[in-house]
């Protein structure tokens, strides 16, 4: 199989990193071979966060350039916009509709532009947008909008659902494990 | 079993199985994870230690001893250790001793982007380079083989992309070799001139044997393709986008040990194909080797340059002429940079510092980006302790009305780690200088370590605590003050006082980062929308949880902390 390749981006401190690990796990148990690559550091403190899933029957690099990405998942918008160049021509793009203004923009150096995500629609990608944040608030907290996300990604691909249950199960600690299941099926059903 | 891992865990693994007792490091990224994760062994004895140099001094001490030992650090952290590196070379080991260098091609988060393979050429110690998780912990455990049989630590040469990557890994069992007994021994131990003499030539024998070694080892490999048009030699991440882009349209030279090299198992490869080219990241380390080999039919840096990270589509585009199209929108994206977090203890302290337009010569940590808008209150920034140092020297250089406009910055892992030496500078030769510490309780920047002024070591357990104000004194600074950066008046204060003063002077902002477990918030503030006029001095302090809708500030109550620095600069009493 030709590898493939997810992108997972979002804001520092918005959980990317519990979504790519649901992920790999998912992978690793459809006994693909499986890389995931996160950058660490600097980009914890409120600045953007890439993390790059690639999988396949021998994945090489660890990174996805322009042009490569056969979905790019979201948590922010302006971030789907930054990353759309990533995505391949067809590929999905999953993205959440919050908006967090970055310092830029909160300084008024800059302007979060309008109507993002009608511009996404019109760029010819295959565009799901939901608002996981609100979904995440009503399975108990807004911090499990990258497990809706991640919801979202599952009912657009067909990896069997025990899988990701059993990801969940080994990802998230116990007593967020029933939350974190809502919010997963929240996310399922809002395709 | 096989799973997922960081190639830093994965590294970790590799020191638990090869038996590994002893591991003292500093953090850096993207190192900072091998020393966290084989703390987890109970197996491993693990410390941070406040310096590269302190560690690298402690994992040679446990090596002599007759434990495997091991230290870790970023790039910039083997400047730090070069002094015992370079001897430790002469003295060899007597257990095996591996020291883990994590370079950040890219600078994903440091401040140069130095080429580690130049230590590895000058100290004349060998230097394997794995290209994913699996190799990661392969290699260390080959690692302290050849450091046993050569006498000589060994180091690993890491990087972002291998360091950070997960790949799959089939974890065995720990071998649990006996300490190696010590027996003294001055002639190899005791590094004065007339033993070092001998020594030396042992290094010069040891390096003929390594490249011997080299021409056989499994860790450099040759992957022959029938439909090959030409020849690639690479090493690390490079390998994997080489083996991405081409595929089998090129023969593969993959170089896991990169010092020293082999010469005749890359000559013999040369002579294969018309056309050879070098993929590295950074210096031109390998393609020099060549030429000086004899071997002429290289390319490589003039394709691919010396400035940050390769991947596939540059491969891709060069060589094949191949590039992928991508949509972008027209509209203009702001970027968004990394910012102190909502309620950081360092704020208050720079914004005061930015109010009082004072030269600020400024250090590494959370705090540098005090440099970014809107705070901009930072002059200088150079590598871990030049706060202090570099203010020193810029007050002799300017005489006494600098010191009074000029201060420096320094976290309180940073001021422990070489910060301290500058300090006694600054009272041994007497400059009117005034130094911040910033004094958060944790080395923040690197993701939360311990470090000696916190009171808890690697584990979590209770440990000494340095305590700087006597500290400080004890060094010859007689004016010593602590401040709460949630006070802003207080702060500038204190700020002006010091600077005033005629004679040298410490003040330690102190309050814990504000991300740490043990601290308790305040309830989020609010702002009145009749009350607030839309001055936007609230804006002025750079936090993240403040915005402007409408001409009206408001505070978003998911980030907001309740630091109260914003309340405070309300004149208005807008912000409750
Ligand atoms: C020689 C060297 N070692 C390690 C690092 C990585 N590093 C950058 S900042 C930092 C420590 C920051 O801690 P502290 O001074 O307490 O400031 P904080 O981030 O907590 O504000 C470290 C270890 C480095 N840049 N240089
Ligand atoms: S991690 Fe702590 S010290 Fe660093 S910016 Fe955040 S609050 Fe400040
Ligand atoms: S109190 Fe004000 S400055 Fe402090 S975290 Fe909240 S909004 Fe930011």
């Amino acid at each position: 199989m030709e590898t493939k390749s997810i992108m997972i981006v979002g804001v520092g401190g918005q959980g990317s990193l519990l979504a790519s690990r649901l992920l790999g796990n998912v992978l690793l148990a459809q006994g693909y071979d499986v890389k995931v690559s996160e950058v660490h550091g600097m980009s914890q403190r409120g600045g953007s966060v890439v993390t790059y899933v690639k999988y396949g029957d021998k994945v090489y690099s660890p990174v996805i350039e322009k042009g490569e990405a056969d979905a790019v998942i979201s948590f922010e918008l302006l971030e789907a916009a930054r990353c759309l160049p990533f995505l391949k021509k067809g590929g999905h793009l999953i993205t959440s509709v919050q908006q967090i203004d970055p310092m830029p923009v909160v300084t008024g150096a800059a302007e979060y532009p309008a109507d993002l995500e009608g511009k996404l629609r019109d760029a010819g990608v295959d565009l799901v947008a939901v608002d996981a944040l609100s979904l995440a608030e009503q399975a108990g907290t807004a911090k499990a909008s990258n497990v809706v996300l991640m919801g979202v990604f599952a009912a657009l691909t067909d990896f069997p659902d025990e899988l990701w249950q059993n990801a969940l199960e080994q990802c998230v600690p116990p007593k967020f494990l029933e939350l974190n299941k809502k919010a997963f099926e929240l996310g399922k059903a809002a395709k | 079993m096989k799973k997922l891992m960081l190639g830093n865990a994965a590294f970790a693994r590799g020191l638990y199985e090869a038996g590994c007792k002893f591991v003292s490091s500093y953090p850096g990224t993207p190192s900072t994870e091998i020393t966290e994760e084989a703390a987890k062994y109970d197996e491993i004895y693990a410390e941070w230690a406040p310096n590269e140099k302190v560690a690298m001094e402690a994992a040679l001490g446990a090596s002599i001893a007759g434990a495997r030992s091991f230290c870790g650090m970023k790039h910039v952290g083997l400047n730090v250790a070069a002094d015992p590196l370079y001897t430790a070379s002469y003295t060899g080991v007597n257990a095996g001793m591996v020291i883990a260098v994590a370079d950040d091609q890219g600078m994903h988060s440091s401040q140069n982007e130095q080429d580690s393979r130049h230590h590895a050429i000058a100290s004349k110690v060998p230097m394997l380079e794995p290209s994913d998780s699996g190799e990661c912990k392969d290699f260390v455990k080959l690692a302290f083989e050849i450091s046993e049989e050569f006498d000589t630590p060994v180091i690993v040469r890491m990087s972002t992309r291998v360091a950070h990557s997960q790949s799959s890994v089939e974890a065995l069992d720990r071998n649990e070799p006996a300490l190696r007994e010590y027996t003294k021994n001055p002639q190899k131990y005791v590094m004065m001139p007339a033993f070092a003499k001998t020594r030396h030539v042992f290094v010069e024998e040891r390096t003929q044997k390594l490249i011997a070694y080299a021409e056989t080892s499994p860790l450099n490999r040759v992957e022959i393709s029938d439909k090959a048009e030409f020849g690639v030699i690479t090493n690390g991440a490079a390998y994997q986008y080489v083996k991405e882009a081409l595929g089998e349209k090129a023969s593969v030279l993959k170089l896991g040990m990169v010092n020293p090299m082999p010469v005749k198992l890359i000559q013999d490869f040369a002579a294969k194909y018309e056309k050879v080219y070098v993929i590295e990241e950074l210096e031109g380390i390998i393609e020099e080797h060549c030429r000086n080999i004899g071997v002429n039919n290289v390319q490589g840096k003039e394709i691919f340059g010396y400035i940050g990270e390769i991947n596939q589509a540059v491969i891709a585009e060069k060589l094949l002429g191949v590039k992928r199209e991508f949509i972008s929108l027209s509209e203009n994206i702001p970027n968004r940079p990394p910012v102190m977090c909502a309620g950081c203890p360092h704020r208050g302290l720079f914004y005061c510092l930015s109010k009082l337009k004072v030269t600020v010569s400024g250090d590494i940590g959370c705090y540098t980006l005090g440099a970014a808008a809107p705070l901009t209150a930072v002059d200088t920034t150079i590598c871990m302790g030049a706060s202090i140092s570099a203010l020193h020297g810029f007050n002799k250089a300017r005489g006494s009305e600098s010191e009074h406009k000029t201060v420096a910055v320094i976290g309180d892992s940073t001021f422990m780690h070489s910060g301290m030496t500058g300090l006694v500078n600054i009272a041994y030769n007497n400059s009117n200088s005034t130094v911040i510490i910033l004094d958060n309780s944790i080395t923040g920047m690197t993701g939360h370590q311990q470090n000696p002024t916190t009171g808890k070591n690697l584990k979590g357990d209770p440990a000494a605590a340095v305590n700087l104000e006597e500290l400080c004194r004890a060094i010859g600074i007689k004016r010593v003050r602590v401040v709460d950066p949630y006070h802003l008046a207080e702060c500038e204060a204190a700020i002006k006082e010091e600077l005033a003063a005629d004679e040298a002077s410490v003040i330690i902002s102190r309050r814990p980062c504000a991300l740490l477990k043990y601290v308790k918030h305040n309830p989020p503030f609010k702002v009145d929308a009749d009350k607030c006029v839309g001055c936007k001095m609230c804006m002025k302090l750079g936090c993240p949880a403040i915005s402007i809708k409408d001409g009206k500030a408001v505070i978003d109550h998911t980030q907001c902390v309740g630091c109260g620095i914003c309340k405070e600069q309300c004149k208005i009493g807008a912000i409750e």
